[in-house]
């Protein structure tokens, strides 16, 4: 048994190495057939990682539910593979790919630290990759979808102020919304994505002085609806975005420089005048002062992602749970406890491979209202994960923002899916935009400046 | 990051006519976007190296740290897994290790029974000593050969690393044994590194069969206190060893303090207090030297009644009463209680004998001694000299670390040559038999309704000092009958 595992572990960390050496062999490729060779390669791994996971759990629980899970996954990959490539040929294999290499992962960690969560987590999941196939169509054939700009900042807005007034507490934070005593959803994770929408139509219109004020009154008024829910992670994530989106629709280095100074000095107030906001950077900086209370959860991860070493413990080998929220938030400290340290750092760096990818669309194509979603998205997506990782290795403090496509929780897998299918819908409409070249040129790009 | 590789590659496919196709763009406020855009990628791949390379820094310079905390619930996990490993003393005993019987069960045994059981401790009901201290070294084992992986993979448990303490086992033995039946605690430390050569606490108790007398050590219906590490967590008033520290004081007081003089009637009288000198003895006319050597207690008393109480104290506090000491091992702080406004010349009087309020623990005496005996500068003591691999190989070492400078050269020697007259001319005179050069200070701690507890610090050899010692013998007697002894049997163990 104990052989079993140890095996395992070390070849699910070689499958995630190589998995994630093809992603950036891929994001160089130039030339179809090695490319289609590597994508090629990429599913072998992305499968075999799959079925190790699974197979490592299964002989230590012998549960046949897990494996009607599994096999529900792999039929789900499979389709997904399937059928975006026959109704989209011209999409990103990587992105996708990549996509489904995040979902897997998350699906056996969550297996491993809940059952009913990880069936809930695909479930949600393989809902929004069916409705995801509809959103390419939605991008590219619906022009008109860049014209309502204000109409989606208004929405967006009004979803928070409900949230604010009839939402349920949390975590600390009140961003849940219980739609018809079913189910509860938080709509800050959706509003992201109108924001993100609400921007690029009205910047991609104009950037004269006067507009980039009301947009930057509308950006501040969500930002704030975000920091009154208690959610700062929320709240920076909206931000930080937003100021780069102004910054690259206007060039002007000024914006960029007031934005993060303007940021600055919000954090430092909001320091002084919130105690949540003091306990978290309290317990940043000296968690093990606080290890009864307020650094408790920081102090288990970095006991998770230290015992765990560079090779991990291997699945159930660990003490994952006793992490609070360890199935959301800090979910990257299971994985680093379990799968190891450098799984952890492969993990990172398939974050960061996306980021570029979805980066590099904004730059290829010419299409300006184009160019600033994805770079919405791009900056979105890069930060959350930023805030997410660097928090629970407490690198920063921590914000309480989940790992896309991993962490557990349904508004926010739906949401960063449908942004990746945004992404593609864009690479998938825009003909001027060469798929080989935007998976390649953002090399030559660093490379030439 | 990512061209690197291809770049030959793309030149070769692309070629020409993509970059043609890139010209045709004209627009500036693209350009101007691809170089937001740009700036943004850099950002942002900035921040994610940085992520990732704190992350590395962790795993591999501060997690050893970190997962060593009791909180950290995978101790028990690791146990699992590792053999725990050996805690040796600096001459090559074993004085913890872990037997596996014949039925795979693992026991923890320590062959010198209830000789070490304080600073090497215990991993039954709760951890204590070394063992709580390195707990992960213990059971951690070194991994990067083939054979623990392949350990590892086949299921049979690696060895964990040895802790190699710095504790002398023959020093120790003869501390152990000199301290007899009594209570009381013993400390010697290195003075020029800080090592702690021995601890000795009494009475104290077997961790080899803790569990099964768990009941009466921990109830201690004697009022003995078994659990409690006396060397460092006791704390005692420090007779006359304190006036070392009141010597001290006069000195920066006073600069002229060559020429104290001082001549004892045998007794002071203040407001109703009288102050004696140990069996009523008239000293006479005394320099510093001979009223330190004399342990003559009229003299100091004088001397407490002249000093400022805030002087007095600074310096104290400088000494680290009041404050925990700098040491690893868990120590309860001594105290120091005159104070300006609250406390009374009777007080400062007393004090200044080491009477008073004033507590010190032993190992806070040792670190005094073994300070004056370093010229000045105190070493931050230690008790594990370095972790080694199971098979002999060096995994991390421990150097000696300077607390700080606590007093001038001048100020130590004059201070070590008031230590060397107490063996030569005062009250430690039996000490000046032996072959090596000593020095210290007696010290008789009164007890109310009790009999006194007897100290003796000093250092030996007295011109170039090896071993710094603090003994304390509880309510025995006077320090030169019942701690005296054991430091003679110390030194002559250690120089022989
Ligand atoms: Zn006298």
């Amino acid at each position: 048994m104990r052989i079993v595992i140890e095996i395992t572990k070390y070849l699910m960390l070689i499958m995630m190495g190589a998995y994630t050496y093809h992603a950036f062999k891929a994001s160089a490729k130039k030339n179809d057939n090695a490319l289609k060779k590597t994508f090629r390669q990429m599913t072998i791994f992305l499968f075999l990682f799959h079925f190790t996971g699974y197979f490592t759990m299964y002989i230590q629980l012998q549960s046949e539910k897990l494996l009607l899970l599994y096999g529900g996954q792999v039929v789900l990959f499979i389709l997904v593979l399937g059928f975006y490539k026959i109704i989209y040929p011209t999409i990103s294999g990587l992105l996708i790919r990549n996509m489904l290499m995040l979902l897997s992962i998350g699906y056996i960690v969550l297996t491993r630290l809940s059952f009913d969560k990880a069936v809930r987590q695909f479930i949600i999941s393989g809902v929004a990759l069916g409705l995801g196939l509809l959103v390419p169509i939605f991008v590219q054939r619906f022009s008109s979808i860049r014209k309502y700009g204000w109409i989606y900042g208004i929405v967006g807005l009004a979803f928070l102020v409900l949230v604010l007034l009839v939402g349920t507490e949390n975590y600390g934070a009140t961003s849940w919304l219980t739609v018809f005593g079913l189910f509860t959803i938080q709509p800050t994770e959706f509003v992201k994505l109108l924001f993100v929408f609400c921007i690029a139509c009205l910047y991609s219109e104009k950037t004269d002085f006067k507009r980039v004020c009301a947009v930057t009154a509308m950006a501040a008024g969500t930002v704030l609806a975000v920091v009154f829910q208690r959610d700062l992670g929320g709240a920076l994530i909206f931000f930080v975005t937003y100021i780069f989106m102004l910054y690259s629709a206007t060039g002007k280095h000024l914006y960029l420089l007031s934005g993060l100074a303007g940021g600055s000095v919000a954090s430092w107030v909001a320091y002084k005048l919130f105690d949540h906001v003091k306990v978290r950077v309290m317990a940043w900086r000296n968690p093990f002062v606080y290890i009864d209370k307020e650094g408790y959860q920081i102090s288990q991860s970095l006991f998770a992602i230290g015992t765990g070493g560079w090779f991990g413990m291997g699945l159930y080998q660990g003490l994952p749970t006793t992490i609070p929220v360890v199935d959301s938030d800090f979910i990257f400290s299971a994985i680093s406890e379990e799968f190891g340290g450098l799984f952890a750092l492969c993990l990172i760096l398939l974050c960061l491979n996306c980021f570029l990818h979805i980066i590099n669309v904004s730059l290829k194509t010419r299409d300006s209202f184009f160019r600033l979603l994805s770079l919405g998205f791009g900056v979105m997506f890069g930060f959350q994960v930023f805030l997410s990782i660097g928090g629970v290795i407490k690198f920063i403090p921590s914000t309480g923002v989940t790992l896309p496509f991993i962490s557990s929780g349904g508004s926010s897998i739906v949401a960063v899916i449908m942004m990746f299918m945004v992404i593609e819908g864009i690479i998938n409409g825009d003909n001027s935009l060469n798929i080989r070249k935007a998976d390649a040129n953002i090399a030559d790009d660093i490379h030439e400046e | 990051m990512i061209s690197m590789k291809n770049k030959g590659e793309k030149n070769k496919h692309i070629g020409l006519k993509d970059k043609s196709a890139l010209n045709q763009e004209p627009s500036v406020s693209k350009d101007t976007g691809r170089k937001t855009i740009l700036s943004i990628v850099y950002i942002f791949v900035g921040l994610f190296v940085l992520m990732m390379g704190y992350f590395t820094f962790f795993l591999l310079a501060k997690s050893d740290d970190v997962i060593n905390s009791t909180y950290n619930l995978r101790h028990d996990v690791l146990a699992k897994r590792i053999i725990r490993g050996n805690i040796m003393s600096s001459d090559g005993e074993i004085l913890a290790e872990t037997i596996t019987d014949e039925d795979g069960n693992e026991i923890r045994s320590y062959p010198y029974g209830d000789m070490y059981a304080h600073v090497v401790g215990r991993v039954m009901r709760g951890r204590a000593g070394i063992e709580e201290m390195e707990n992960i070294t213990l059971l951690t084992s070194y991994s990067n050969s083939a054979e623990a992986m392949y350990n590892d993979l086949v299921g049979v448990k690696n060895p964990g690393n040895n802790v190699i303490s710095t504790l002398d086992h023959k020093l120790s033995k003869v501390a152990y044994d000199a301290l007899g039946e009594n209570r009381g605690a013993v400390v010697a430390i290195d003075p020029r590194t800080g090592k702690i050569l021995a601890m000795i606490s009494k009475p104290s108790y077997d961790p080899n069969n803790i569990d099964q007398n768990w009941e009466s050590i921990s109830e201690d219906s004697d009022n003995e206190s078994p659990l409690l590490n006396r060397a460092s967590q006791g704390l005692y008033p420090p007779g006359s060893t304190f006036k070392l520290v009141t010597a001290l004081a006069y000195m920066r007081a006073n600069p002229d303090y060559l020429d104290y003089n001082y001549k004892c009637k045998g007794t002071t009288d203040y407001e109703g207090m009288t102050i004696s000198c140990s069996n009523n003895k008239v000293h006479g006319n005394l320099d510093l030297k001979e009223a330190f050597s004399k342990s003559c207690n009229t003299s100091f008393s004088t001397i407490g009644k002249e000093l400022a109480i805030d002087d007095f104290r600074q310096l104290s506090e400088s000494l680290f009463f009041n404050k925990p000491l700098p040491a690893r091992i868990s120590n309860n702080p001594s105290s120091f209680l005159l104070k300006t406004g609250e406390s009374g010349v009777k007080e400062s009087m007393q004090t200044a004998i080491g009477q008073g309020r004033t507590l010190i623990s032993p190992l806070h005496n040792a670190m005094l001694a073994a300070t004056v005996a370093n010229g000045g500068i105190m070493m931050k003591p230690y008790v594990i000299d370095r972790i080694e691999s199971a098979g002999g190989r060096l995994l991390k070492g421990y150097i000696p670390e300077e607390v700080a400078r606590l007093m001038t050269a001048e100020e130590a020697d004059y201070l070590k040559s008031l230590m060397r007259s107490v063996v030569t001319d005062g009250t430690a005179s039996r000490l000046n038999k032996l072959d090596v050069k000593v020095a210290g200070k007696t010290g008789t701690a009164e007890q109310e309704g009790k009999k006194p507890h007897s100290w003796f610090i000093g250092y030996a050899p007295a011109n170039n000092p090896r071993i710094a010692i603090s003994i304390i013998v509880e309510n025995k007697g006077s320090g030169s009958e019942y701690a005296l002894p054991i430091a003679e049997k110390m030194f002559n163990a250690y120089f022989n």
